[in-house]
């Protein structure tokens, strides 16, 4: 098994990460800063300007690293990825199961309840853990739509249908969310989804966050011999992964949102991390990103139980194991796709 | 019929088979594989064999890592050794046996005793895994080099220590039968079920193949019982 390592997260414009011997040598301003052996990491994530010499590509490759190229706001651009004789019958059945209706349609509906399941018991734990009175009420009034929806999408014949109940739900949910934050006042209020671009704070946090998950169920994806770009739930539209897609909708709300939420919560970012452009763009400050990069980090290395499989494991695994149970689902072993579903 | 050059297996590939032919799927058809503490020891074994330059002792001479194929039995790999003794009475002086093997004619090769030796890091198995490798190389052997073999060898690197294995008919049938379901299992590409047992402890796999939780368990019974549970949570 793939133990979840660290990643190393490069974010300083203009280094330059070269091989040295069977490490990776951070160099800035022609000088070396870190030296971190390869067989210590699992990824390394570089934001904007960031120069990497072909044998460090080669050696990553080879050592199961995987290399991802984000623009420096975070926005994915590219990865190195290595030759992969791979399971070729893997991604035929992927294929095959994608343009069958009856397989696709069921393969989304595991990605489906995995994300209203996950809904739901986030809006429960709040009502349940810090909430009283009226805002607990409206959430769990949330969390019981949540669970109506589940009911609908298990009797869902179609996949427009399940896209169509899983946007619903979406919206409701997002509808509630700013009930889930318990500080931060006007300053972090959220106002409903915006993405391109985040028009406040907390939109700028998620867009952020989603695109770190991104990376991780991307590179998860290719690590198992899927292919990342082929999509159930998501139509195939070129330059869109969509089964990273997929499989990301199952974390959103209790890897990603919950992240999210904790920060503001807890004040582990404040109002001036942020800067708006004139456009009124909302975009987060170098340091900021940076603090984020390490809870982040932090979060993927606390252990949990693996819900299906029983086992002891840390977050940042669970992603790895996910993917795996996909492609054990495609090829057969198992009657259905579990996702990941937080107690 | 000889099989194409193109078609050829793995040799190790009928170990994985007896073994475990969900392994063996997994290996060759999922092209998934991971290391531990067995397979890592059992690489370092392996480079000691093939390691060093072929030599000439006792009379003998030692090639390593030499790569052989049968198109009869349709397969190909690599020995770890190969010991070639030339016809008792012969005289033959130290320095020219590898020039005259080199030289032999078929004919004179027939008269060699050639022995393969193969390297395992264990102790001898229950199975016949490490002997059918093993007939599978001197079946190589004998095609490649019209030779007859009777008897081949297997070193375990924990007891140190060499046993002798005679290719009877009943291993020799073992090795054609294992190739011919290890050619169907490839053909087929499906991955037969998990099963844990015991030996599962031993494999470098059983993370990603999950024996516990890929058998006869329902993963929509799962969902089920899951979102069940957190609906009850709720009223």
């Amino acid at each position: 098994m793939k133990t979840h390592l660290n990643t190393l997260f490069i974010t300083t414009q203009g280094a330059y990460l070269a091989k040295d011997g069977q490490a990776v040598a951070v160099r800035i301003e022609k000088k070396t800063r870190l030296r971190v052996p390869l067989h210590n990491l699992d990824a390394i994530t570089c934001f904007g300007r960031v120069g990497l010499s072909p044998q460090l590509m080669a050696a990553c490759a080879e050592a199961g690293v995987s290399l991802s190229l984000l623009s420096e706001s975070g926005r994915f651009r590219a990865a190195v990825v290595g030759y992969s004789p791979g399971n070729v019958l893997l991604r035929r059945q992927q294929y095959r199961a994608a343009d069958d209706e009856k397989a696709t349609c069921e393969a989304a509906r595991s990605f489906v309840l995995g994300k209203l399941g996950n809904c739901r018991t986030v809006l429960n734990r709040a009502a349940r853990d810090d909430a009283t009175g009226e805002r607990a009420d409206r959430l769990s009034r949330s969390a019981k739509r949540m669970g109506a929806s589940i009911v609908e999408a298990k009797a869902a014949d179609s996949t427009d249908r399940l896209r169509g109940i899983e946007g619903e739900a979406a919206l409701q949910y997002f509808a509630t969310f700013d009930t889930l934050r318990t500080s931060g006042g006007g300053d972090f209020a959220f106002r409903g989804r915006s993405r391109r671009p985040p028009l406040d704070r907390i939109n700028a946090l998620l867009s952020f966050v989603y695109t770190l998950l991104m990376s991780d169920v991307r590179s998860a994806c290719e690590s198992v011999g899927l292919d990342a770009a082929v999509g159930f739930l998501h139509r195939d539209r070129p330059g869109r992964p969509g089964l990273a897609l997929d499989l990301m909708e199952e974390f959103r709300p209790w890897l990603a949102d919950r992240f999210v939420l904790t920060l503001i919560n807890r004040g582990q970012v404040r109002p001036n991390d942020f800067q708006t452009v004139e456009s009124g763009a909302v975009l987060m400050k170098e340091k900021a990103r940076k603090d984020l990069l390490v809870a982040w980090q932090n979060r993927k290395q606390e252990e949990t139980t693996h819900t299906f499989l029983g086992e002891r494991c840390t977050i940042g695994l669970v992603i790895h194991l996910q993917a795996r149970l996909f492609a054990r689902y495609l090829r057969g072993d198992i009657d259905a796709y579990p996702p990941y579903l937080w107690k | 019929m000889p099989h194409p050059e193109s078609d050829l297996l793995p040799i190790s590939a009928l170990q994985h088979l007896l073994f475990c032919e969900r392994q063996c799927a997994l290996i060759h058809v999922e092209r998934v594989w991971a290391e531990n503490r067995f397979t890592a020891e059992g690489q370092v074994l392996h480079r000691k064999a093939h390691d060093g330059k072929p030599e000439t002792r006792d009379g003998e001479r030692i090639a390593r890592g030499l790569p052989l194929r049968s198109l009869v039995l349709g397969v190909s790999g690599v020995a770890d050794i190969v010991l070639y003794r030339p016809p008792t009475g012969a005289r033959v002086s130290r320095g020219s046996l590898a020039s005259r093997l080199r030289r032999a004619s078929q004919d004179e090769l027939a008269e060699w005793v050639v022995t393969p030796v193969e390297y395992k890091r264990g102790k001898p198995k229950k199975n016949d895994s490490d002997r059918v490798q093993l007939c599978a190389q001197a079946i190589c052997l004998e095609e490649m080099h019209g030779v007859t073999i009777s008897e081949g060898a297997l070193y375990y690197g924990r007891l140190r220590k060499r046993y002798p294995v005679p290719f009877d008919t009943d291993l020799r049938s073992s090795t054609l039968s294992a190739a011919d379901r290890l050619r169907d299992l490839l053909y087929r590409g499906v991955t037969p079920p998990a099963v844990r047992e015991k030996k599962c402890e031993t494999c470098s796999l059983l993370p990603l193949c999950l024996p516990e939780s890929m058998r006869r368990r329902s993963a929509r019974a799962f969902i089920d019982r899951q979102l069940e549970r957190a609906a009850e949570a709720e009223s």
